[in-house]
């Protein structure tokens, strides 16, 4: 016998009462949890994928679309700009370096992007196996992509027009994947990589087996262009581009998605965005401020729902309470005899602390666990959020915090209760009836 | 060995109650007799620290009780006193094993398994150690109270009103128990009660 089995026998003396708090205050912690884990690791994995990007340039449009398209992937682009410009503006003296992002097609929804080398350097991305590519139509698949979809080296696939696994498909020139990233953790992962000319290769050919109407219509939508592709361009220039090596600078018939920009020195920052709005046909966005302007959107919710979560436990804490103030009603003769038999106030103090530690301990623990099963699940049932990496099994210290101030606050609802036994008159009690 | 000397409990500023004094000696059974409201209780009370604030002294086996600190009191009164109640008084939450061991608990003494075995055997309810209170008998959760009282082996068992509610049939087999259990543990039987017919039980008498 001691203090906790006493407690304990004392909890299950009243079952129902002792669940019904437990998952009160377990489902507030369950809610703040999630909504911890969540958090979190949306901050990280926002501030991983726009770690070495400065500034994003594309088609004019909205800053956060744009963002969204060409840093995190998950929306369509503004639309396209011109190769030529694009170069022009690579070349200038405040950008220290540009990565040209071709974008347009996908595979089984996973995107397809034409690009260079530097774009995996910048997410410190290495092969797993196999080698670069070397020719066009020749892709390098992120890890989560070829985990899902199955795919390793050799193997070939045919790509779809647009983000959809509906989308036409370019049957007539299949890629074929040369190797395979390891994973990163960040949206590289669910990326199909390859070079820019790769996506001119696919639209060219598009273009000369299609109807005409359609492709000109989606490719005001933003998606590679090839219009403009037919006519081979001007043979003068020798030099090659900046941007896409196997082809001839200068070129103003090709276009890309966007650039992203690293600025050579802070001066940059004030200068180049406000130069390509001003005084160019693009416009530029800066990954930070977009990500945060969307994250104060998104604040309200959250807000809201750590607000529901709180009061969720003040009731919690409230139905503790009362819970224990009546209990030490009943229990006024069971105080009594437990004084009369050499327990000091301090102990019977501690004993109805102990009650209301327990109750929070339990409740906490349990919602801590129930926070990180939900998610657990929501990450195994719902497929999109695998591709978004969230983890179920990352724990933060704030989980600490959770964990002790819940048992701060069971001490704090079981005061009252607890000065109730500690003032507990054996006398009055025992001679009462 | 219980002593008291110039008595005296005051209820509040008008009520005072003067006790004569008292001599107890060891392994005796005395009877604390008195109508109600005659102060048996608090008298009973007064004498197993379960009540301080009173003018007097009180000496149990060698130690002045009114000179004790409360958290001395309090374990003073865990070592040496055993009470029963008129009410059992159980925790209903605990089994009877778990009532017993929280004497040795609370009382900061070693908690004995073959103790509990010992006296549950002496009063006759060893079937029921790990019973729930609830599922317990009248007479069977008063021996389980009696055990409890006596489970520490204390030098005074001090029992307040222990028969006044039951019949003759049941009043005969609780005092004879209690007579026997103290005899048995060798301790001190001070029983305060309005109920005459323990007289005939105890003849030590102390008329409130």
């Amino acid at each position: 016998m001691n203090l906790l089995t006493l407690v304990i026998s004392y909890l299950k003396a009243k079952p129902l009462n002792t669940l019904l708090n437990i998952l009160l205050l377990a489902l507030g912690i369950a809610v703040i949890t999630i909504l911890l884990l969540f958090n979190h690791q949306l901050r990280e994995k926002i501030s991983d994928n726009t770690k070495g990007i400065d500034l994003v340039v594309g088609a004019k449009g909205s800053p956060l679309q744009l963002i969204l398209c060409n840093v995190f992937h998950i929306d369509f682009p503004t639309g396209n700009i011109n190769l030529n410009e694009a170069e022009r503006l690579s070349k200038h003296r405040l950008v220290k370096n540009a990565i040209p992002l071709a974008l347009g097609d996908s595979y089984q929804n996973f995107r397809i992007v034409g690009t260079n080398p530097a774009y995996a350097d910048l997410y410190q991305a290495e092969l797993a196996a196999g080698v670069w590519w070397s020719a066009d139509l020749e892709v390098v698949v992120g890890a989560t992509t070829a985990e899902l979809l199955q795919l390793k080296v050799g193997d070939t696939f045919e790509s779809a027009h647009g983000l959809s696994k509906e989308g036409h498909a370019h049957d007539e020139n299949p890629f074929v994947v040369k190797g395979v990233l390891k994973k990163t953790n960040s949206v590289i992962d669910n990326l199909i990589l390859t070079n820019v000319s790769s996506i001119w290769k696919v639209h060219e050919e598009r273009d000369s087996t299609e109807t005409v109407g359609i492709s000109k219509n989606t490719s005001t939508v933003g998606l590679i262009p090839s219009p403009f592709s037919k006519g081979e361009g001007v043979k003068e220039f020798l030099e090659m581009s900046v941007l896409v090596p196997t082809h001839k600078a200068g070129d103003s018939t090709k276009e890309i998605t966007s650039l992203l920009i690293k600025y050579r020195n802070p001066i940059a920052a004030i200068q180049l965005p406000r130069y390509f709005n001003t005084f160019t046909s693009m416009q530029a966005a800066s990954p930070a401020f977009e990500a945060a302007r969307l994250f104060s959107i998104l604040g309200v919710g959250v807000e809201a729902l750590t607000g529901f979560a709180y009061v969720l436990i003040l009731i919690s804490a409230l139905s503790i309470f009362i819970a224990l103030y009546n209990s030490l009603k009943e229990r006024q003769y069971d105080l009594a005899i437990m004084r009369s038999m050499g327990a000091s106030r301090t102990k019977l103090f501690v004993a109805t602390q102990l009650e209301g530690v327990t109750l929070t301990m339990l409740g906490s623990l349990l919602g801590l666990g129930l926070g990180h099963l939900v998610l657990y699940a929501f990450t195994s049932l719902v497929a999109e959020s695998q591709k978004t990496g969230m983890s179920a099994f990352v724990f933060y210290s704030e989980e600490i915090y959770l964990f002790v101030g819940s048992l701060v606050l069971g001490m704090l609802c079981s005061l009252i209760p607890s000065f109730q036994a500690y003032r507990t008159d054996i006398h009055k009690v025992l001679a009462g009836n | 060995m219980i002593k008291t000397q110039l008595l005296s409990y005051s209820y509040n500023a008008s009520k005072e109650i003067h006790f004569a004094d008292l001599s107890i000696q060891d392994n005796t059974q005395f009877l604390l007799l008195g109508e109600s409201g005659s102060g048996k209780t608090t008298l009973l009370h007064l004498l197993g620290g379960l009540l301080s604030s009173q003018k007097g002294t009180i000496e149990v086996n060698g130690t002045d009780l009114t000179k004790l600190s409360e958290s001395a009191l309090d374990r003073f009164r865990g070592k040496q006193y055993g009470f029963i109640f008129q009410r059992n008084h159980l925790i209903q939450a605990l089994t009877v094993e778990k009532n017993l061991l929280l004497a040795p608990f609370l009382a900061g003494i070693k908690q004995d398994s073959d103790r509990i075995d010992e006296v549950l055997e002496q009063l006759g309810i060893a079937d029921n150690k790990y019973s729930k209170i609830q599922e317990l008998s009248l007479g069977q959760a008063q021996r389980v109270a009696i055990a409890r009282a006596v489970l520490n082996k204390p030098a005074i068992i001090l029992a307040d009103e222990p028969t006044s509610a039951l019949d003759d049939k049941n009043c005969d087999r609780v005092s004879e128990l209690l007579l026997t259990v103290a005899k048995q543990n060798q301790a001190t039987l001070v029983i305060a009660t309005h109920d005459q017919r323990l007289k005939s039980k105890i003849t030590n008498l102390i008329q409130l």
